[in-house]
């Protein structure tokens, strides 16, 4: 078998620009350290690049571990460019609360490695790898505001849990490696296609890998961790964590399913059935209750996932499709929310409660405008990507006739409008408070708000472009 | 020919590009705010009565139709195809019309111009939008679109309780109408997922081509029902409707009363009853049942209000359940004079509204108790509000009268029970208009607050003449606007014809 390393190039760079960024630390002055966020974004825009000139090529490489496939190559530039949109607002983050540069984007550099081995990942060794790369980089990102209590919080219950779920992870690896006699995807799907019954230990197999990638997505009931690893992080990791992190286990999750496991779908549908009732109903009824604009968001993250388990629950094409088609449309909104929080959020993030967003409508016309069409696309409301999105999960799902999921899931988005409502509400009709120190938007952070909000509002227009892009990518 | 195929679209950009325009207006040039929403508003009528001089009343198929594929990949094919019949014909031009009116009445709003008349603009590409759609998406974009910018109007400009009120009309129309998203998905695969056109899947479902189950039939016309019921708001669905109208601007109310609740209306007319005309002949006892509780019970409601705004709220529920009540009767007579009722109620109540907020302007109360004797000081307002009430109550030789009659004589035809029950729903508007107007006009001027009120100025005339024209001309001369309707309405009834004509014979078959 081939080593082909173009392969893995995108990979291989970020890698790169990671170390060199370390070593660079000690090289810059104080003053110009931000600069290492433009060599960090450098790296990204490269390893983009290359993933790009990659489109097309087909087939495994890298000793069998990698996949070549579209699928793989639209997950990797959603998760470069969702990356890509951290690192931009980071680096203001970065000077405003006065943390630390360079450890910071090269940690990101390498959870975006995590990130790109788990979408094409033929190997359910390196899915675990790029889980584990992935996840410890973030373990630490999660606790970078250092003194702080919430953030070492967030920390180690991230880490305690995190690492307990890859244990799980790794133990079901093991069984459905005892069971099928490989750790390679197609080998595996071989050997069950072949099988006329099948060993018990597959089916513990199948549920603790369930397990470890439901908790890296935050589906419930494995997603207790979420809303405290959320509240304490620094806001950009936070959105890293809510969109890339949970992106690339959803990722993994489908091809774990839709590639290796087919045959066993009626077992998973049923798992994922229930998971994704629960999913919905816990993170739409939680978010009603939440006072912190960071936790809400976490719950309504948690029920973003809950409609893709839809999309994934359903077991077709459409599904599929749907999915990667959602996460872009996730992306956009979600990184544009927390990006609008993280200015709000102010020096310190003392502005976090939901009740600071009271009143900001007419003065801050340009956050508050654009955290409005954000929170309307997570609502599902029409002319945005979220509707559009929906729509795709939940005709999946009707394409294989779970009327009943899609009736529950088309309840759980309408308890949730009323909380995306609220902050709407608070914006434009609340009571005007003592007003703080004044929102600097910065430059790049405005330019990412900007680019979400076309991005979720071209979604919702002209899904046609993307749509048909997704569709191309789901070649299984 | 090509311009009045794409009238329709044009109808749609030119509010979108004065919504633009206002976008780019400085916010603190009120004036010329105002006047380019007017402007925009005021071309989107003079465009759309092109749609009354090139409609043809002999076809009854969509007319204007513009069919292009909006979206075409990976097992999703979504159209925008808009069309109109004689059915959405009016309801198109009642909407460009009270929205320039709706405008021109929200004069008096003096803070954040800039964004109110974005979302009027807004509202009515929305509107117009939900009128024209004949394909399920596209219609369903734009009926939640529509929630959006009228959620503003009362969140924002709305009285004491506006948010209060704006949330709950958000999510009552919202929950209704997600169901009906899901039904919509489930019909596109009983289509076998080609398309989600309204023409094509109607036209299936009636030659058979789709065959649902019982089941499966009785719960998609439910799921539809729900949403238009909301809106509409069919008894006990109503709950939402006195906040929001009392707490809804002036021209939020007016747009509501106006023109949203006759969505619900038109949605019942296009999608439940074509489409499932056999549960609708099955559900029509209990649906003309909650239909006259909402008469008699708005009606009696809408009585003893202490505010005039609510009363007017109230009385909307009582005309509603008028309308749907024809509707269910599913004759020509009925459905026709229900169709009719509809921009009778858009043209009284809405003016009604624009009434109440007119002397809201003046005294910022609406209630009854604070007038008396208002005839003195302001003449003019009292003969205004005279013939506008006259027409709400369904005086002969004003708008109400007509729509009213037909939906009767239909509804006797059908059964003369509830003709008889949904009778007494007139006499009680009369109690509670005429006792409001005694309360509020007669008598001596007994507040000193009123002595001074002036009366109407030029602009407020302005707004009020047109719609007692409009009154008298669909009072006095309805063939305008009832032959028209004719041939759409026509192939409504046949339709649910189609469906009833066995289980008549059955019946005659069993009885021998």
């Amino acid at each position: 078998m081939d080593i082909n390393y173009t392969a893995v190039l995108p990979e291989i760079i970020l890698s790169l620009f990671g170390i060199l960024i370390m070593i660079l630390i000690p090289f810059t002055p104080k003053a110009r350290q931000s600069a290492l966020g433009f060599v960090a974004l450098f790296g990204m825009v490269l390893a983009l690049i290359c993933v790009s000139a990659q489109c097309g090529a087909t087939g495994l490489a890298f000793f069998g571990m990698i996949f070549q496939d579209y699928f793989g190559q639209f997950c990797k530039i959603l998760f470069l460019f969702a990356s890509a949109a951290i690192v931009l607002v980071s680096i203001n983050y970065l000077e405003r609360e006065k943390l630390p540069y360079g450890e910071f984007f090269s940690l990101l550099l390498f959870a975006t490695v995590g990130m790109l081995l788990m979408a094409t990942s033929a190997d359910l060794i390196m899915t675990f790898l790029g889980l584990e790369v992935l996840s410890i980089s973030t373990y630490v990102l999660a606790g970078f505001k250092e003194g702080e209590m919430k953030s070492t919080e967030s920390a180690l219950k991230y880490f305690l849990l995190g690492a307990f779920s890859s244990g799980f992870l790794l133990y079901g690896i093991a069984f459905v490696y005892g069971a099928a006699g490989s750790t390679k995807y197609l080998k595996i799907a071989q050997v069950i296609e072949a099988s006329e019954n099948y060993p018990p230990t597959l089916f513990l197999g199948l549920g603790l890998m369930v397990v470890g990638f439901g908790f890296k997505a935050a589906l419930a009931p494995f997603h207790v961790w979420t809303p405290d690893v959320y509240e304490g992080a620094p806001v950009p990791i936070t959105a890293h964590l809510a969109v890339g992190s949970k992106a690339a286990a959803f990722v993994a999750l489908v091809r774990v399913l839709y590639q290796v496991l087919p045959e066993l779908s009626q077992h998973w549908q049923a798992i994922l059935w229930v998971s994704a009732v629960l999913t919905m109903a816990i993170g739409n009824i939680a978010a009603l209750a939440q006072t912190n604009i960071k936790r809400m968001l976490a719950y309504s993250s948690i029920a973003h996932a809950g409609y893709l388990l839809v999309g994934l629950t359903a077991h077709n094409r459409l599904g599929a499709q749907s999915i990667l088609f959602y996460l872009v449309a996730y992306a956009f909104m979600t990184l544009g929310a927390f990006a609008v929080v993280q200015a709000i959020g102010r020096e310190g993030e003392k502005y976090i409660g939901i009740d600071d967003y009271s009143d900001l409508g007419y003065r801050y016309p340009f956050l508050s405008i654009t955290l409005s069409v954000f929170l309307i696309s997570l609502a599902g409301i029409p002319a945005t990507g979220g509707f559009m999105g929906k729509l795709f999960l939940f005709a999946a799902a009707m394409q294989s006739e779970m009327y009943w999921l899609v009736v529950i899931a088309v309840i759980a988005s309408a308890i949730g409008i009323y909380y995306y409502l609220r902050v709407i509400v608070l914006m434009y009709m609340g009571e005007s408070k003592d007003e703080g120190t004044p929102i600097i938007v910065p430059t790049p952070v405005r330019i990412v708000i900007a680019i979400m909000v076309v991005g979720t509002l071209y979604l919702g227009i002209f899904p046609g472009t993307f749509l048909h892009l997704a569709s191309e990518a789901v070649s299984f | 020919m090509l311009e009045t195929e794409v009238l329709l679209t044009a109808l749609l950009l030119i509010p979108a590009a004065g919504a633009s325009m206002v976008a780019f207006v400085p916010s603190r040039k009120i004036h010329l705010l105002r006047g380019t929403a007017l402007f925009f508003t005021t071309l989107t009528f003079l465009c759309s009565l092109l749609l009354v001089s090139h409609f043809d009343s002999e076809i009854d198929t969509m007319q204007f139709v513009q069919d292009i594929s909006w979206f075409d990949v990976g097992g999703v094919h979504v159209r925008y195809h808009v069309g109109i019949d004689g059915i959405s014909l009016f309801l198109v031009i009642l909407t460009t019309f009270l929205v320039p009116v709706a405008v021109l009445a929200s004069w008096s709003i003096e803070e954040k111009v800039k964004s109110y008349m974005f979302f009027m603009l807004l509202l009515e590409v929305g509107m117009i939008g939900v009128f024209i759609s004949l394909d399920l998406i596209l219609f369903y974009v734009f009926w939640e679109v529509m929630l959006v910018p009228m959620y503003f109007l009362i969140g924002v400009w709305g009285g004491e309780r506006r948010i209060y009120a704006a949330v709950k009309f958000f999510i009552y129309t919202m929950a209704g109408s997600l169901l009906m998203l899901a039904a919509i998905i489930s019909l596109y695969f009983f289509n076998e997922a080609q398309n989600f056109d309204l023409v094509e899947i109607t036209q299936k479902l009636s030659s058979g081509e789709i065959v649902l189950s019982p089941l499966a039939e009785r719960l998609l016309f439910l799921a539809f029902f729900l949403a238009f019921a909301v809106k509409v708001p069919l008894f006990p669905f109503h709950t939402w409707l006195p906040d929001a109208h009392v707490e809804a601007p002036t021209a939020g109310s007016v747009l509501l009363a106006g023109i949203l609740l006759k969505m619900g209306i038109y949605g019942l007319l296009r999608f439940c009853l074509p489409m499932f005309p056999a549960v609708s002949v099955q559900l029509a006892p209990a649906i003309s049942l909650l239909a006259i509780i909402g008469i008699i019970y708005g009606a009696l409601v809408a009585m003893v209000q202490p505010d005039i705004k609510k009363l007017v709220a109230y009385s909307s529920i009582s005309h509603l359940g008028f309308v749907v009540l024809g509707i269910f009767a599913f004759n020509f007579q009925s459905i026709e004079g229900a169709t009719y009722q509809m921009l009778n109620h858009g043209v009284s109540t809405g003016a009604l509204f624009l009434l109440v907020g007119m002397i809201y302007d003046r005294r910022h109360t609406h209630l009854i108790e604070d007038f008396g004797g208002l005839a003195h000081v302001m003449p003019c307002y009292a003969a205004f509000f005279m013939v506008i009430a006259l027409s709400s109550i369904g005086l002969p030789g004003l708008n109400g009268f007509v729509g009213e009659f037909l939906i009767l004589q239909g509804t006797f035809l059908e059964n003369a029970g509830r003709a008889a029950f949904a009778a007494s729903g007139i006499v009680l508007s009369a109690v509670y208009m005429l006792w409001m107007y005694q309360r509020v006009f007669m008598g001596t001027l007994q507040n000193e607050k009123n002595l001074a009120l002036p009366d109407l100025n030029w602009r407020e005339i302005l707004i009020l003449v047109p719609i007692v024209i409009l009154a008298l001309w669909m009072g006095l001369y309805s063939s305008t606007f009832l032959r028209k309707m004719d041939t759409s309405v026509q192939k409504v009834v046949d339709r649910i014809e189609h469906v009833r004509e066995p289980q008549i014979y059955r019946v005659e078959y069993s009885g021998h």
